[in-house]
């Protein structure tokens, strides 16, 4: 919570003045009842109508700052939580999409998803809240206090009694409430996960007719949280009820005082009345605070989980090169191995070098760890041991921009967002239309885009629906391709492209892009069989590497998977 | 009708749609009701036993201490069952509130899997969640808390008329004037309001969505180091969403603090009036027997009757502020609610058990947009068995023929029939249900593998399954996860790759006994090692199945009864394998390009 609250000290200016602005006008609403006691205590004796006309104008006058000075109060409140939420949500955001592979996954999407929506608008609510009601209340309290006090101190003192046991009560219940709404907000992430699974398989829900199994699915999650929500709403429903009685008791205490009092001639019957009225009005700012008070306890929930992932420690962490490495090489691997789960390695000890301009081929049976390889590449995982190496210097001595400057990717289950071709191709890089054209046409994507009416302003669907797999890919590709990277990295996607296409994509890529190193995962020996050094893979270890030549003479699986292309033959 | 007009009727509606939740809880609501009236009730007699017992200190012979004890304790008996009964209010009312959501969540839900695939193709899946989340959350905060605000509200302002009018006649004629502008004043702001509120939920789903939309797309992000970029787009969205918070906000700023303003004039008119009639009621101008005849007691429980007047009208303008968002919120939900389904089945729609597995495409055209024609007079007859081949360069239209196959969307032209029957006249949950499908974009969702594979065919034995992930050759891998076949998956994974992800997807076909099957690049990551593996399985999974297959490898097509050649939306070639060679024409150009 207080990590989020930081988020508002650079407007403490404007607080400031808000907060100056509101308490004078809940002053002048304050001295409403005031006047009124005024008027009944000493101005009726005086008979004059006059007087009374002018108290009542006076506290029309006070009615009227009072609401100036709420509105503008108000209206700057709305002003501060505007800048203080779009402040948090944006942090959070940015912080959010630069998490590492692995801190993603272990907070899962839907969680991170439901943290930058349903937490920050909780937050944002309670700040919004707390300014426009949270000045009121403890004012109209304090103020209450200070006044009656002042009035007759024997009497507010009965009062206040009641304070302590209407804390004890807060504070109770608050310490119950911030778990039951971490688990609230925990059930929404399981519903958003639901929720969100069924949108994006919907064609296979549909095929299956699962659409009953996933509706239960969805009861489960959907009848989890509201028992969450019930639960929490139960215990903090006490809240309400309790601080209300208590000042109601406190009420009855005041007059059974002030009737030895008054029998005593130490307070009069009007003062009493006074005291009524300020505390209708104290008893109303408890109800305030009871509700923001509810309101705090699942703001501070949802605060919590969004500090959580802000505080996430990055674990991109820079370490200095300790100069061995060979400058020659673009891109070398020393004996690097890496495991997910610890349990069993998903690849053992690869090494080997690759100079600017040079071709490299990976090909490999499902999860022999292709892709494992180009993820500690990349560095979205660091090896367990060995180092990556870009011209001589360990990959984890680059930042992050340095270290992406070398790479054009193209991942399995990559990327388009709902935008234009173009943009989607752009990535939004500093890249010009010609390059954009260039790329897309050493990719093959050229001819089918200008096919399109709206040519590269075409729009596409989140996910790139509207495209067919292969356009896809091509787009993917000529994304890959247009900041002239000197790496470029192909995970497996070409797989939809018809063969004269991923024909044309090679020749294409030899002759415009001769400079470019390039990695290419395949598996299709014709993907690879051009490249410089090609590796054979097999759970996780490099069983062959050399030219498709030598690899077809002294690497039997590879020279099996290569026959059984061939001989079996591909066709789009 | 005008759009004024017919917003008013929108608002109606969306009033009426919400009044029938709550009401279709009545066994909740009507206790919710009762309990209002008497705490609040007693809540109400609270003042009147203090104005009492104030009355019995000021008497005229000094304090009245029997009659000041009396009120006393009627009063903590007033407030200790006032609260017992409004916790018990709120204990009920969160369960009524829970109900609807989770009606409402339900709802929503059950109605998304109904709508076309078309929906989701058109809709961001973050906008759409934001729908189920955020709009219903916000519904619910406007149903447990505000409503039995209103209920309460609407109760102690009645009460407290009935008992000023009990003490001064005359004085509440003050109120007369002072409510009607009130209203007045509340119904001008809100119309202003409304369509601030309605731009500004449709802003944060917009948020949501392209929040999710990034979400999803985070290592290429990562790859490509375009956080920064990213982020200021989702920057800009965000200040767009905020300033349409700020606009609404600034608006409805000004309607609690007016509202105070006109009751706080009334309660100063209340002080001078009463303090006026106090006067000459003090002075004997006004008679104890008469209308405007009032004590101190009298005036100090009108003020306070007044204030507990002004309290609620004022707590009702602050609310009514939420229920603008309420509104807004419950206009989304609605409208999802609305969303065209999936046209039903015809009434006369016939079951479709008994597949034989004839399917006949009958001069189909098909277009997703009206300018862009997919498929152009397509035609095509599998028989029972048969394996038909669909190859074609991309985006020529080889998905959308499996889209049509499947009804996920219905032909502009021509007819499908299976076993000589117009697919449009059967029951769509049966033709579906007839057909296995096998989809390049892998599908998982979080649960164990095993409830993955198991998914096609819930009643599978646990051997079945085995042997289902074995044929796929899937077994191994699974074996080696940390908890074997209770591993948890979830589809962005990165523990799993692409070709294991379409493996479990084919062990999942390979348990199903549906007897038509559709292969669309079914093992396109699957290196072709692996392919060979499963090969026997893949065909033994054909054999005796009508099959619809789009693939690459040949060994696939090769025998395939009829393989089409589709190029632009039409069919230019069809004809066995061997024929196709035969005619030179584009597919012997693409079957001999892998060899160049």
């Amino acid at each position: 919570m207080k990590r989020i609250l930081k988020y508002l000290a650079p407007f403490k200016k404007r607080l400031t003045v808000g907060f100056i602005i509101k308490v004078t006008g809940t002053v002048a609403e304050l001295f409403i009842p005031f006047l009124l006691t005024y008027i009944l205590d000493n101005v009726i004796e005086t008979e004059k109508i006059g007087s009374i006309v002018f108290y009542g104008v006076l506290m029309a006058i006070c009615a009227l700052v009072a609401a100036v000075g709420n509105i503008v109060a108000n209206r700057m409140a709305a002003k501060t939580t505007m800048l203080f939420s779009t402040k948090m949500r944006k942090e959070l955001f940015n912080k959010t999409i630069g998490l590492s592979a692995s801190a993603t996954d272990s907070y899962t999407i839907p969680s991170l998803e439901s943290r930058i929506t349903s937490d920050t608008y909780n937050v944002q609510n309670f700040i919004g809240m707390m300014q426009r009601l949270g000045v009121r209340a403890p004012i109209l309290l304090l103020g209450g206090a200070v006044i009656t006090m002042v009035m007759d101190s024997a009497l507010s003192l009965v009062m206040l009694a009641t304070m302590p046991f209407i804390f004890a009560v807060v504070y109770g219940i608050s310490r119950k409430g911030v778990p039951l709404y971490t688990k609230v907000q925990k059930s929404v992430d399981g519903m958003v996960r639901v929720v969100r699974e069924d949108i994006q398989g919907i064609r296979v829900i549909k095929a299956l007719s699962k659409g009953d199994y996933e509706n239960r699915r969805y009861d489960k999650v959907n009848a989890q949280l509201c028992r969450e929500e019930t639960k929490a709403g139960v215990i903090m429903g006490i809240v309400n009820p309790v601080m209300t009685m208590l000042m109601n008791l406190g009420i009855v205490a005041v007059v059974a005082v002030a009737a030895f009092r008054v029998s005593k001639g130490t307070s009069t019957p009007a003062t009493v009345i006074a005291f009524m009225q300020y505390f209708t009005l104290v008893s109303m700012a408890m109800m305030s605070l009871s509700r923001m008070f509810v309101m705090y306890t699942k703001c501070a929930a949802s605060a919590n989980r969004i500090a959580e992932v802000i505080e996430t420690p990055s674990d991109f962490k820079t370490v200095p090169d300790d100069g061995k490495g060979d400058k020659d090489a673009l891109v070398a691997f020393e004996n690097v191995s890496f495991s997910y789960f610890g349990k069993r390695d998903n690849l053992t000890n690869i090494s080997f070098s690759l100079r600017a301009g040079e071709s490299l081929g990976i090909i490999g049976a499902t999860g022999s760890g292709k892709s494992t390889f180009i993820k500690l590449l990349i560095r979205f995982y660091d090896p367990d041991s060995g180092i990556i190496r870009i011209n001589g210097k360990d990959i984890r001595s680059y930042t992050k921009d340095e270290l992406c400057r070398f790479y054009g990717v193209v991942l399995q289950n990559d990327f388009i967002y709902a935008d234009t071709i173009e943009e989607n191709i752009r990535f939004g890089r500093d890249i010009s239309r010609e390059q954009i054209e260039k790329a897309a046409k050493i990719a093959q994507a050229h001819g089918f885009i200008t096919e399109i009416s709206e040519g590269y302003g075409y729009k596409l669907s989140a996910g790139g629906t509207n495209l067919s797999g292969g356009q896809r890919q091509r787009l993917l590709i000529a994304r890959a391709l247009a900041a002239n990277a000197p790496i470029l990295i192909l995970d497996d996607s070409s797989s939809a492209l018809d063969y004269k296409t991923d024909a044309n994509l090679r020749t294409a890529l030899k002759t415009e892009l001769s400079g470019t190193t390039s990695i290419t995962v395949a598996q299709r020996v014709s993907s690879v069989k051009s490249c410089d050094k090609i590796f054979v893979l097999e759970d996780g270890k490099v069983i062959g590497f050399g030219t498709h030549r030598e690899l077809m003479e002294n690497c039997p699986e590879y020279k099996e998977i290569s026959d059984s292309q061939m001989g079996g033959a591909f066709l789009d | 009708m005008t759009d004024k007009k017919q917003q008013k009727k929108d608002n109606k509606g969306i009033f009426l749609r919400l009044s029938k939740y709550v009401l279709e809880q009545w066994k909740l609501f009507l206790p919710a009701v009762v309990i209002t009236l008497l705490s609040n009730q007693l809540s109400l007699m609270g003042p009147m036993y203090s104005g009492r017992a104030i009355d019995a200190i000021e008497g005229a012979r000094g304090v009245s201490f029997p009659l000041v004890w009396d009120n006393v304790i009627k009063m903590i008996v007033c407030y200790v069952a006032a609260a017992v009964l409004s916790y018990g209010l709120a204990v009920i009312m969160v369960r009524l509130s829970q109900r609807i959501i989770y009606k409402m969540r339900k709802q929503v839900f059950e109605k998304l899997n109904t709508l076309p695939v078309g929906y989701f193709d058109r809709n961001a899946t973050g906008d759409i969640i934001s729908h189920i989340s955020y709009d219903i959350d916000t519904i619910n905060a406007t149903l447990s808390h505000d409503l039995i605000q209103v209920m309460t509200s609407l109760y102690t302002v009645i009460g407290s008329i009935a008992f000023m009018w009990q003490i001064s006649r005359p004085m509440l004629l003050i109120f007369a004037i002072t409510v009607p502008v009130s209203i007045c004043f509340t119904r001008y702001r809100s119309k202003k309001v409304r369509p601030l509120f309605r731009a500004r939920s449709k802003k944060y789903g917009e948020l949501n969505g392209f929040a999710e939309e990034m979400l999803s797309g985070g290592r290429t992000i990562e790859a490509y180091g375009r956080a920064k970029v990213i982020s200021e787009r989702f920057n800009a969205r965000n200040d767009e969403a905020m300033g349409a918070y700020y606009k609404a906000e600034y608006q409805a700023a000004m309607l609690f603090p007016a509202i105070n303003l006109v009751n706080n004039i009334s309660l100063s008119l209340v002080a001078v009036f009463g303090g006026i009639l106090y006067m000459l009621s003090q002075n004997g101008t006004v008679l104890a027997t008469s209308a405007f005849f009032i004590s101190l007691g009298g005036v100090a429980q009108f003020v306070q009757y007044s204030r507990k007047f002004a309290g609620p009208i004022n707590e009702f303008s602050n609310i009514l502020h939420e229920f603008q968002s309420a509104f807004s919120a419950a206009e989304r939900v609605f409208r999802v609610l609305d969303e065209e389904p999936e046209a039903p089945d015809a009434e006369d729609a016939k079951a479709y058990n008994d597949v034989k597995g004839r399917v006949e495409i009958d001069d189909v055209s098909f277009s997703y947009t009206e300018d862009k024609p997919i498929l152009k007079n397509v035609s095509v007859k599998a028989h029972k068995g048969q394996t038909i081949a669909i190859v074609g360069p991309t985006g020529a239209g080889k998905t959308t023929v499996i889209n049509l196959l499947m009804r996920f969307y219905d032909p502009d032209e021509g007819v499908i029939r299976m076993d000589g029957e117009n697919a449009m006249r059967l029951k769509r949950d049966d033709l579906r249900r007839a057909f296995t499908m096998v989809l390049q974009d892998t599908w998982l969702f979080h649960g164990t593998v095993y409830d993955n594979i198991v998914y096609g065919k819930e009643n599978a034995s646990k051997e079945q399954v085995y042997s289902a992930a074995k044929a796929a050759k899937i077994h191994d891998f699974i074996e080696s996860l940390p908890q074997g076949y209770d591993t948890l998956l979830s589809d962005d994974g990165v523990n799993i790759s692409k070709g294991q992800k379409q493996l479990i997807t084919i062990a999942r076909a390979f348990l199903s006994d549906a007897p038509l099957l559709i292969l669309d690049e079914a093992t396109s990551n699957v290196d072709s090692k692996t392919e060979k593996q499963i090969q026997a399985a893949m065909t033994a999974l054909m054999k005796d199945r009508t099959c619809f297959v789009i693939a690459h490898r040949l060994s696939t097509i090769q025998n395939a009864a009829c393989i089409l050649v589709i190029r632009d939306g039409r069919i230019i070639e069809q004809g066995t394998h061997d024929e196709l060679l035969g005619k030179g024409g584009f597919y012997s150009s693409l079957y001999n390009s892998q060899y160049s």
